[in-house]
């Protein structure tokens, strides 16, 4: 198989997120960025059907900071192949992103008859689960998202998959490759690779730099105002000892008609 | 019963051998002590004693393919009981255990993310390295960062992560500064520079994280001054003594309790406030087994007015290991889906029969642990876990 992944990285939510003075992105000062949840999945199964079927995994990501430390993991976990591709990416929502894959993939014709495109099936910072929609419409291919598992027929040349809906509903889906799919969780969580492989690998390989001409590629939405959740006055926090506490409580009750 | 940790670097299996260390190793008479001694011992398909046979035999690969060493602890009990002096914790539990972490089809979940978190944050928790001096909002003493005012100091304070980031922790760290303060040590720490010492990447030997904490806080270290290096964390003082060595890490290295040892004469006429508790104290792996101090932590409890010291029956080098260290403190529910007794549940009740009514401790890994135990053993209000520090400044406060 030839496995193709697409990666992004989001913001880490482990910093506390400021709006900038701007009122229409992230302050940038303290920000610091990860791979998306969901494409750490996606590059979890496409290392995984890589095992189980053979072929080779190209991951490719378009440059963000931190990206390059994600990239190296990928390249450790067992990626063949890693591309940043160079640029200001962060005006460029889902349709444009995935302009800018197709793109990607048409320059380094990367497509054949075995390739299977994998993304992450949303990501934490626009939560619209497109890309793979758009990738699959701008490169004609069959496409499906919220992908559970992932098993290849190499006689059929088809993949089977599962899908999840809301209310514990699964689906299985057949497609044929090529096809673009988007994985919410791979069959094992993603593997640790020890901090030492991933020191060797930094020395010992290369990520890839590429450039992708940006006209004609749209941005898709564009951001009107950011802001925080406002604040209602709705919820009280009762001070004092847990006694102090309950007798509040059971009062407010009362006065309620609760109890 | 230290190896020569200079001379250790760069070692691996293949050539272990070929040091004193493996020569030693060759002298195993197979006695078993060394399982006989391990805590969990009876749940390993190859203790201390196989691996060294099946080391001998060629056969390690079966070792690693086992998760056998995913259950020592590093606490030293084995090591302490050689009657060959094999330095087996220190170095080919190690050696086996790296291995064994590298060929795991899959590592436990909570210890993957602990060890991914140590590297990306600098905390086992995930918590942002910016927050790591919040434990000091609050606090009525000052205490110097060095990025702030870098003139050279006497003490670095190594505050380490739980210290830093976990609630019971954070009482512990206000009470060393405050303490420290008190005995007007000149004293400083690195705030939102300081990462995690690395013994987690280290005790689960997970060298290359280890490495990159060391070249990191090294890196740090080189910008400042400093005479000694004090730290609460056991672990980190393992760390600082043992494996910092290997990379020229030369600073005066101190435990908190050994440090405030120094200070006896100084501290004694403090201790004004008579607290009537029977106290039984345990010994840190760490601080004691591997580095002897056994009756510092004892003779300063000792010093506080009121204080009754009652002993477990497991007491100095035969203490039983909290279940923190090697990567333990990760490991609970990976022990736990093998129904293997949590460590610290079968120590809380040897601290409980000791009717005792405050289990003292020197290492931060212990106070979360057996404020667990007292709780999952259903002990939860017969005895409160308190820090040695915490005590101290109970009886100095007003």
């Amino acid at each position: 198989m030839n496995i193709l992944v697409l990666l992004k990285m989001v913001p880490d939510v482990v910093e506390e997120l400021k709006i900038g003075d701007d009122f229409k992105s992230l302050d940038r000062d303290w920000l610091r960025f990860i791979l998306s949840e969901s494409d750490e999945h996606a590059l979890e199964q496409a290392i995984i059907l890589k095992e189980k079927y053979g072929g080779t995994v190209t991951a490719v990501a378009p440059d963000a900071p931190e990206l390059d430390d994600a990239l190296y993991s990928a390249l450790a976990k067992g990626a063949d192949r890693a591309f940043k591709i160079i640029g200001e990416w962060d005006i460029y929502r889902s349709p444009g992103l995935a302009k800018v894959f197709s793109r990607f993939i048409e320059i380094n014709n990367i497509m054949g008859e075995q390739t299977l495109i994998l993304s992450g099936s949303q990501a934490i910072d626009d939560l619209e689960g497109e890309i793979v929609y758009y990738l699959a419409e701008f490169l004609g291919l069959p496409g499906c998202c919220v992908v559970t598992s992932v098993q290849y027929n190499p006689d059929s040349n088809c993949i089977t998959l599962l899908k999840e809906f809301s209310g514990g509903l699964r689906g299985e889906f057949e497609l044929s490759l090529p096809a673009v799919i988007g994985i919410q969780a791979a069959e094992n969580p993603p593997r640790y690779i020890p901090i030492a492989k991933i020191r060797n690998i930094m020395k010992t390989q290369k990520i890839e730099e590429i450039e992708i001409p940006v006209e004609g590629i749209p941005n898709g939405l564009t951001i009107e105002k950011l802001f925080e959740p406002e604040v209602t006055d709705r919820a009280e926090i009762l001070e004092g000892t847990p006694e102090e506490v309950a007798r509040k409580l059971v009062e407010i009750f009362s006065d309620k008609g609760i109890i | 019963m230290i190896a020569d940790i200079e001379s250790l670097r760069g070692v691996t299996l293949e050539t272990l051998y070929d040091t004193p260390e493996g020569r030693l190793i060759k002298s195993c008479i197979q006695c078993g002590t060394c399982a006989g001694s391990c805590p969990h011992g009876e749940y390993m398909e190859y203790p201390p004693r196989r691996i060294i046979k099946m080391m001998q035999l060629g056969l390690l690969d079966k070792v690693f393919d086992s998760d056998s060493m995913l259950k020592c602890v590093n606490c030293y009990a084995c090591m302490s009981k050689c009657p060959r002096e094999i330095h087996l914790t220190e170095v080919l539990l190690q050696l086996i255990k790296e291995q064994t972490i590298m060929r795991l089809p899959v590592v436990p979940q909570e210890l993957q993310k602990a060890l991914e978190n140590s590297y990306r944050y600098g905390n086992p928790m995930g918590e942002s390295g910016r927050k790591r001096i919040n434990w000091m909002q609050n606090l009525d003493v000052p205490v110097r960062i060095l990025s702030q005012n870098s003139q050279p100091v006497d003490v670095l304070w190594f505050v380490e992560s739980y210290p830093s980031y976990h609630p019971r922790g954070q009482d512990t760290a206000r009470a060393i500064a405050k303490i420290f303060n008190r005995l007007n040590v000149d004293f400083a720490i690195l705030g939102n520079e300081e990462k995690s010492a690395g013994e987690c990447g280290m005790l689960s030997w997970e060298s290359g994280l280890a490495e990159s904490l060391v070249d990191y806080n090294m890196a740090i270290f080189t910008k400042y001054k400093f005479n000694q290096l004090v730290t609460s964390d056991p672990h980190a003082l393992d760390a600082f003594l043992y494996r910092y060595k290997m990379f020229g890490f030369k600073a005066k290295v101190t435990h908190v309790i050994p440090f405030l040892w120094q200070y006896f004469d100084k501290l004694k006429p403090m201790l004004i406030n008579k607290l009537h508790y029977s106290v039984t104290y345990h010994d840190s792996c760490c601080l004691g087994r591997h580095n002897g101090y056994y009756e510092e932590p004892r003779e300063i409890l000792k010093a506080i007015p009121g204080i009754k010291i009652t002993e477990m029956v497991h007491n100095r080098s035969n203490s039983i290991c909290c279940g923190g260290g090697g990567g333990g403190m990760w490991l609970d529910t990976y022990f736990k889906s093998q129904n293997i007794e949590r460590l610290s549940d079968n120590r809380i009740k040897e601290a409980i029969e000791t009717g005792a009514d405050v289990l003292a401790v020197a290492c931060p890994y212990e106070m979360p642990r057996f404020e667990d135990a007292l709780k999952v053993a259903g002990y939860d209000g017969k005895m409160v876990v308190k820090d040695i520090t915490e005590l101290i400044l109970e009886s100095m406060e007003d």
